[in-house]
C-alpha cells in the first residue's frame, strides 16, 4: 500500500504559486527525500502532507485517507519535526513531552524512555529556554516520534545537531526505525544515500523526480543553480 | 475530551505562572486605572450607577490586556501545530483557552475589587459582596468566552495586537451594560439592595450564546 499519493497538488499563499503539479507516490516503509532552494515549496509539501495546509488543487492521500476531508483519521499516525521544535520555551522537556504523550493518549512511562533515548534525562527538568538549540532539538526528535507514528515529517533532521547526536538519534528517526519518511534536506550526498525516492523542487514545481538509484549527486546540486 | 482539556489548562497555567505576562500586567493596570479615577473624579467616593461603571469598564480594559496574550505562546512557539497534530476534539483548546482566560479574570477581581472599595467606594461592600461575586463571575464567562473567540481570530493576523481589542470591545459592551446595571443596586449608598434580575438574566443568555456561537466558530478558526 502506498503511504503517500499525490495527483497534481497545488497549494498558493495568495497569488503566489507555493506548489504546483507535484504527483507522486511512495510506498509504506520507504523514504523519499525533498530537495530545493530556500523557498521552493519543501516545507508547503510537508505542511500539506502534515495536515496543516489544505491542498489547493489536485489530490493528496496520506495512507489511503484523502486530504482535508479525512484528515482526522491519519492525524495521530503522523510525525513532523518542523524548523521549529513546537515546544513550549517556559515549559522543561518533560513537561512538554507528557503535555504531547496527554493529547496523544500515549502512557507517561514512555516520556521517560525517550528523554533516555536521546540522553536528556540529566536535564529534563529545566525550561527549554535554558537548554542549547541542539537539545532542544533532540527533544523536538522525541516529540516527534512519541506517539510511534508511522509517517515521519522532517525537515533538516540534523539541523543544530553534533555528529553524536545524529547518531543517537538514528535509530527513532533515521533508516532502522523502518518508518515511511520524507525528509527536507540540502545535503545532497547523505540524502541521496538515505533516499528511496528523490523529489527535486524548483519554484514549487517538480524539477526532478525518480528512484534514488537512478539520480546523481550531480543532479541534485544543479538544483541549487 | 476532559483529560485533554485538563493537560491544556495546566500547561496554560504553568506558562503563566513562570513568565507572569498577563495577570500581573492585568492587576496593575486596574489598581493604576482605579488610582487615576479617585483623583481625576475629584470626590471622595462614588456609589451607584457610577461605581458600577468605574468598576466594569475598567476590568473590561484591563481583560484586554489578557486576551491579547492568550494564543501568542501558541501561535510563537509553534503549539498550535502540535495541538493541530494530536488527534483530540479541537474544542478543548477552546475549553482550556476559556478556563485558563476565566482563571485570570478571578485573580484580577481578587485584587482590583478590594482596591476599587478602598480607593473609590462610598458605602461597605461587605453586605453587596455575595451579589457582587454572581454579577462579576456571569460577566467574566462572557468575557472568557468572548475573549477566547477574538484572541482565536486575531493571533494569526500581522495586526493581532490592535484587532483583539477592535474587535472585542463591542462584543464587550453589552457584558458592560449588563453588569453595571445588574451590579448599580448593590454598590448604592442609600439603599443597597439585590442585583436587578433581569439584567442577570440578560447576561446569562449573552453568555450561553457566545458560547455557543465560538463553539461552532472555534474549529473553522483553528483551519488553515
Amino acid at each position: 500500500m502506498n503511504a503517500l499519493q499525490l495527483e497534481g497538488l497545488a497549494r498558493h499563499y495568495g497569488e503566489r504559486e507555493a506548489l504546483a503539479d507535484v504527483s507522486l507516490s511512495l510506498p509504506e516503509g520507504q523514504t523519499m527525500v525533498v530537495f530545493g532552494s530556500n523557498g521552493a515549496g519543501k516545507t508547503t509539501l510537508l505542511r500539506v502532507l502534515a495536515t496543516l495546509l489544505r491542498p489547493h488543487g489536485g489530490s493528496v492521500r496520506v495512507f489511503g485517507s484523502r486530504l482535508p476531508e479525512e484528515a482526522w483519521a491519519v492525524r495521530g499516525r503522523i510525525g513532523l519535526l518542523a524548523h521549529e521544535p513546537l515546544l513550549y520555551r517556559e515549559l522543561t522537556a518533560r513537561e512538554n513531552l507528557r503535555l504531547h504523550a496527554r493529547l496523544h493518549g500515549v502512557g507517561l512511562a514512555r516520556v521517560d524512555e525517550l528523554l533516555e533515548l536521546v540522553r536528556m534525562d540529566g536535564r529534563s527538568r529545566e525550561p527549554l529556554r535554558t537548554l542549547s538549540r541542539g537539545m532542544v532539538q533532540r527533544v523536538a526528535v522525541a516529540r516527534t516520534v512519541l506517539h510511534d507514528p508511522q509517517l515521519l515529517l522532517l525537515d533538516e533532521p540534523h539541523a543544530h545537531l553534533d555528529p553524536a547526536a545524529v547518531e543517537t538519534l538514528d535509530a527513532l528517526i533515521g533508516a532502522p526505525c523502518g518508518r515511511t519518511r520524507v525528509i527536507c534536506s540540502h545535503d545532497a550526498g547523505a540524502g541521496l544515500a538515505e533516499a528511496d525516492l528523490v523529489l527535486g523542487l524548483r519554484a514549487g514545481r517538480p524539477a526532478l523526480l525518480g528512484a534514488a538509484g537512478e539520480l546523481s549527486v550531480a543532479q541534485i546540486t544543479g538544483l541549487y543553480r | 475530551m476532559r483529560r485533554t482539556v485538563g493537560a491544556l489548562l495546566r500547561k496554560e497555567l504553568l506558562v503563566e505562572l513562570r513568565t507572569l505576562e498577563s495577570v500581573p500586567g492585568m492587576s496593575l493596570f486596574a489598581v493604576t486605572t482605579f488610582v487615576v479615577f479617585h483623583f481625576a473624579l475629584n470626590r471622595d467616593s462614588v456609589s451607584g450607577d457610577l461605581a458600577a461603571g468605574v468598576l466594569w469598564v475598567t476590568l473590561l480594559f484591563a481583560s484586554i490586556l489578557g486576551v491579547n496574550r492568550l494564543f501568542v505562546a501558541d501561535a510563537d512557539q509553534g503549539g498550535f501545530d502540535s495541538f493541530l497534530l494530536a488527534p483530540v476534539d479541537r474544542s478543548a483548546l477552546l475549553i482550556a483557552k476559556a478556563l485558563a482566560l476565566l482563571a485570570y479574570l478571578l485573580v484580577l477581581e481578587l485584587v482590583a475589587v478590594p482596591a476599587f472599595a478602598l480607593l473609590l467606594l462610598g458605602p461597605s461592600l461587605g453586605q453587596a459582596l455575595p451579589g457582587l461575586l454572581a454579577v462579576l463571575l456571569l460577566g467574566d464567562l462572557g468575557v472568557a468566552i468572548i475573549g477566547t473567540l477574538v484572541a482565536a481570530l486575531a493571533v494569526r493576523t500581522r495586526a493581532r495586537d490592535l484587532l483583539g481589542p477592535l474587535l472585542a470591545l463591542p462584543l464587550f459592551v453589552p457584558i458592560v451594560i449588563g453588569g453595571a446595571r445588574a451590579s448599580s443596586p448593590l454598590l448604592a449608598l442609600d439603599h443597597p439592595g439585590d442585583p436587578a434580575a433581569r439584567w442577570l438574566i440578560t447576561l446569562a443568555l449573552y453568555d450561553l450564546l457566545f458560547g455557543l456561537i465560538t463553539y461552532g466558530l472555534f474549529d473553522f478558526l483553528l483551519e488553515d
